[in-house]
């Protein structure tokens, strides 16, 4: 029954990708990462769904569209948990889950306020680095600086 | 080496750093050659400098090469808003190598990019500065005879000094015995303590210098600068805590040489200047030769 309803919420497509368990106060940025903003697709999205496995989530849905695995692994920085799940003819086609990449680029600001990235039109490059307590930090292409979890912005 | 640029000092593997200070020992029995006649090396610096620019500018025309540039960008377009990129690449028509000093972090890298010409970082903001980290390899090399196995000891701010940074990197391969001494608010970063930790070498810290002047094969003295301390309190409590007097040299290794990389402004007591053990105004010296081993093998002539 609740997944009847859940469909009832955000309703189901029968082309696409379906993009689940996204951090709910994230979705806004799945949205603009991937550029979902621009599309000429059909979107839908939900916020604040009960899921029993995180307690909340936000889902988002798009009809006609594909991603490629380092198109989609952008959204591992404000996403890790979400699963990446192909439609095709309202079946499920593949299941997978977004991995942080190596490479992060043009999507995130560097965290320095002297870097050249953020003086001039440079894009911004970054390779994911691990400290030693595990945690992910962003190391600049450009200053050399980190960028840590809780300072990443946007662009 | 040859038309790649230097940006930053992991941009040269161990045996490269190595060939870089042969040739500088060569460049030291023979500084006048002519070796870069006809070439022409471009001199940017948007940020003030007295020994890298002219060390750079000395190295070349001892070598018969030429220069042009500017030291200040007081008479440039840069003063009407012309972007790096817009300079770098008309600069690049003009000549042959770019060596530029930049106050922005990165913008060497960037210049890199975006010039068909090679780049020398001559320090790029608080990031970067390879070239110095080199001479400062090759005084070491030249006062203890190897580079292995020694204990160096860093002074001062270990935090904001981007000499200490690359230098420290550096001597990752060489199997360094590293003593950081330095108040607890200017100790070395984690980001570069990593690549002593990853190199399974050991560090030691503190915060007394008289403690491990005995131990020390070289000593490579830092200016502490008071705009790093949030509370001037601070500063007048480790002001003179880190300050090298010449009576504190007395239990010193006699093989023991103290570097800086200059400016000094009261760290190395005057009186330490005549001790045998003052080596930073050969330091400074041996920039010269460094600087023409870089600039030779990064156009391909040795």
């Amino acid at each position: 029954m609740n997944d009847k309803r859940k469909e009832l919420i955000v309703s189901a497509i029968s082309n696409g990708t379906v993009i689940d368990h996204i951090p709910s106060e994230n979705v806004f940025k799945v949205i603009k990462i991937l550029g979902l903003d621009k599309t000429g697709k059909q979107v839908y999205f939900g916020t604040n769904l009960d899921s029993k496995k995180y307690g909340k989530k936000g889902i988002i849905k798009i009809s006609d569209t594909y991603f490629a695995i380092e198109e989609i692994n952008k959204i591992a920085l404000v996403a890790p948990s979400a699963t990446l799940i192909e439609i095709r003819d309202y079946e499920v086609t593949r299941k997978t889950n977004v991995s942080i990449p190596a490479r992060i680029e043009k999507i995130v600001k560097c965290f320095n306020p002297n870097c050249i990235t953020n003086k001039e039109e440079v894009s911004t490059k970054f390779s994911v680095i691990y400290d030693e307590n595990g945690l992910m930090k962003l190391s600049c292409h450009y200053c050399e600086k980190n960028t840590s979890k809780d300072n990443l912005i946007f662009i | 080496m040859k038309n790649r640029s230097l940006v930053s000092i992991s941009d040269y593997s161990k045996e490269e750093i190595i060939k870089i200070l042969d040739l500088a020992e060569d460049f030291e029995k023979q500084p006048r050659q002519e070796l870069l006649k006809g070439k022409v090396i471009a001199s940017l610096f948007f940020e003030p400098s007295t020994r890298t620019r002219l060390s750079f500018e000395s190295a070349v025309q001892q070598l018969g090469g030429s220069i042009i540039g500017f030291s200040s960008t007081a008479t440039t377009s840069v003063q009407k808003g012309e972007t790096l990129k817009d300079t770098i690449l008309t600069v690049s028509n003009y000549s042959d190598l770019i060596v530029m000093r930049h106050p922005v972090d990165g913008s060497a890298r960037y210049a890199s990019e975006v010039a068909p010409v090679p780049i020398i970082n001559a320090g790029d903001g608080a990031n970067q500065h390879p070239t110095q980290c080199l001479l400062d390899l090759y005084s070491i090399r030249k006062t203890q005879g190897t580079l292995d196995n020694l204990d160096i000891t860093f002074i001062g701010d270990l935090k904001y000094g981007r000499t200490v940074h690359s230098l420290v990197i550096a001597l990752c391969h060489f199997n360094t015995r590293f003593h950081l001494v330095s108040p607890v608010e200017l100790k070395l970063p984690s980001a570069v303590k990593r690549h002593i930790k990853e190199a399974n070498l050991r560090y030691e810290q503190y915060t007394d210098l008289a403690d491990v002047i005995p131990t020390s094969d070289i000593i490579y003295m830092t200016r502490i600068q008071r705009e790093r301390f949030p509370d001037p309190l601070d500063y007048e409590k480790v002001k003179n805590s880190y300050i090298l007097q010449n009576d504190a040299l007395e239990h010193a290794k006699q093989n023991m040489r103290i570097l800086h990389p200059l400016p000094r402004v009261n760290e190395i007591s005057v009186d330490v200047d005549n001790n045998p053990m003052a080596y930073y105004f050969q330091q400074a010296l041996n920039g010269v030769y460094v600087r023409q081993a870089i600039v030779s093998s990064i156009l391909g002539l040795k």
